[in-house]
């Protein structure tokens, strides 16, 4: 039988076209985007080894810092705001709505699936100021505020950002922590009912424990995808005002792309990855250990 | 991993309900009391999806408004008269039809190509049986991790010596090589719920291991290739990355990028076609989500659980 299924070319007819693209169209680029990042130039003006120079210039480049900056803070309060919002979202569902929780989650969830520069462009709108001023602006002024010109500042753009991604994908993270809550046993809240447990209590010392497994894949998993914020700081702002709220990310398509530096770009991408990895670990590595205590 | 296991089967689970126990009708004052208890409960409900749904709500309001209502007429007013014109100058003016048609021709090849590739190397990967699958399958599940702009430079390069730039397909490629990681991951994860026993006993009816691929496994994974090809159309589709950096003519322009562009040229003039571009996506993007939503949202949660 294992003979059988060991057959070469069907592993080959199978295997071969879709690792003839991964290993062309990712593999090969990867190590080659490794390797330039130890030169500078691009392809019309040629290339020079410059062996570390990049990294020492990305270190002491002011605009590289500050997007570093902004990635790093921007992937941390939305992490943080992502998972809490998503985990009381999930609560709700699963301890107060219960069976008739289908709707909400539905609809809550419903922004995840649209584009990210649609959503940036409706809250551009939404929180806009002059002529065409938006609801939020509408809100401000009828509780007596002066109008906000959000896209005018570093912090308002940032919290607009913030805002705009927990709305659309809020709903998603609840979907994903609520799947985790369901998995935990009747029997075991029903006995810690019967203990006394009840209400915050229960939640602290039954249901995040019980859940943490699941809290850490959502940690992890927002991380990730905060880190390679992209789209929506683009969309909302151009990552401005100035380039004040641009992340690694378009900073590195920009100096690659806007400016043609192709090498100091790819130095730019494999700090990015180095800085997923490194976020990665460190949140597992942390995890590990409180498993352990 | 259990977690994970319980998304990628997607079947259908709800809480187990206790019987209610026989309950004699209530008087009036403690049913009184019990929906003044829940009132806080809707109250936060209500709330909730006021936030999640007005914004939408206000913006395909906003694409039936003329320039003048926008500037006259307070921003919660309902649009005066229901008129497509917003839409027209959308579809006409701005490059929008052109990109729709561009964005059609490029998610539906790529996510043909992930999806029948990924299967194909879950297979592999998981039913047959070889010296190095483990670690064949550790080397495509890193690819998972890279971030979109380790392979930006590269792969501009490579079209454009190519000759590629011209059409669509670097986006195309760029589309399935990102997304056949995590699907042949996913792929491999369904193959493993279903039951050897149906593909050996396919051989000792004769059929060869390829056959059955064809004949037993792309009909088992009907399902699973539905839900991944949904998430893996919404990633494509919501792309700005890659359309942006490979499309160097505004005629080769993806939704996402001719979006960009339309707020860049008419965004603070010409509110009424930004609004019905956006909008298109919204209702769109409803309507598909209103028939499949159990799946996309299946998929997407599974998507995310990769171990």
């Amino acid at each position: 039988m294992n003979r059988v299924f060991g057959d070469r070319k069907t592993i080959l007819i199978l295997l071969l076209p879709p690792l003839a693209i991964y290993v062309l169209l990712k593999v090969v680029p990867v190590l080659w985007s490794l390797g330039l990042a130890f030169f500078q130039g691009n392809t019309l003006r040629g290339f020079e080894f410059v062996g570390f120079d990049n990294f020492t210039t990305f270190v002491t480049d002011g605009a590289a810092l500050q997007s570093m900056w902004v990635t790093i803070s921007f992937a941390v309060i939305m992490t943080v705001c992502q998972v809490t919002f998503g985990y009381l979202l999930a609560l709700l569902y699963v301890f107060v709505l219960r069976k008739g929780s289908a709707f909400v989650r539905t609809a809550v969830f419903f922004p995840m699936v649209l584009p990210t520069v649609a959503v940036a462009l409706l809250f551009r709108s939404f929180v806009a100021v002059g002529d065409n001023q938006g609801p939020v602006n509408d809100i401000i002024n009828f509780f007596g505020g002066d109008s906000v010109e959000f896209m005018a500042s570093t912090s308002g753009t940032m919290a607009t950002a913030i805002v705009m991604t927990l709305w659309s994908s809020m709903g998603f993270y609840a979907v994903l922590l609520y799947t985790g809550l369901l998995d935990i046993p009747d029997e075991i809240i029903e006995s810690a009912r019967i203990d006394g447990a009840s209400g915050l209590r229960l939640v602290r010392n039954i249901i995040v424990p019980l859940s943490a497994p699941i809290l850490l894949s959502s940690i992890i998993f927002s991380l990730n995808s905060t880190l390679k914020v992209f789209d929506s700081l683009l969309a909302l702002n151009k990552g401005g005002p100035g380039t004040s709220t641009s992340p690694l990310t378009l900073y590195m398509y920009r100096t690659a792309f806007e400016y043609a530096e192709y090498g100091y770009g790819s130095t730019i991408a494999l700090v990015l990855t180095l800085l997923c990895l490194v976020f990665t670990l460190t949140v597992f590595r942390s995890s590990n250990k409180r498993v352990e205590d | 991993m259990t977690a994970t296991q319980t998304l990628i089967s997607a079947r259908p689970r709800s809480r187990k309900t206790r019987p209610a126990p026989l309950r004699p009708v209530q008087p009036l004052g403690r049913r009184i009391a019990r929906v003044v208890r829940r009132l806080p409960v809707w109250l936060l409900v209500t709330v909730l999806l006021i936030v999640v749904l007005y914004p939408q709500l206000w913006m395909i309001l906003g694409s039936f408004k003329t320039q003048t209502e926008f500037f006259q007429n307070s921003t919660w007013a309902l649009p005066e008269t229901w008129t497509l014109e917003n839409y027209v100058a959308a579809l006409t003016r701005g490059n929008v039809a052109v990109n729709y048609r561009n964005s059609i021709l490029v998610t539906f090849p790529s996510v043909f190509f992930i999806i029948i590739f990924g299967v194909a190397a879950g297979y592999v990967l998981e039913v047959m049986i070889w010296k190095g699958q483990r670690k064949m399958l550790l080397f495509i599940l890193a690819g998972i991790m890279v971030p979109g702009q380790m392979i930006l430079v590269p792969l501009f390069t490579v079209y454009f010596r190519a000759g590629l730039t011209n059409t669509l397909w670097p986006l195309i490629l760029t589309y399935t090589a990102m997304g056949l990681p995590l699907t042949t991951f996913l792929m491999a994860a369904y193959f493993r719920s279903v039951p050897r026993e149906i593909f050996e006993a396919a051989t000792m009816d004769g059929s060869s291991p390829l056959r059955s691929f064809f004949v037993i496994g792309l009909p088992l994974m009907k399902n699973a290739m539905i839900t991944i090809g949904l998430v893996q159309f919404f990633s494509v589709f919501n792309d700005l990355l890659i359309a942006l950096t490979f499309t160097t003519r505004p005629d080769l322009a993806t939704i996402q990028v001719g979006l960009l562009s339309l707020s860049d040229e008419y965004g603070s003039t010409q509110y009424g076609p930004l609004f019905a571009a956006i909008s298109i996506n919204i209702v769109v993007l409803l309507i598909v989500f209103v028939f499949l939503n159990k799946k996309i949202m299946a998929g997407l949660a599974a998507g995310s659980l990769k171990g």
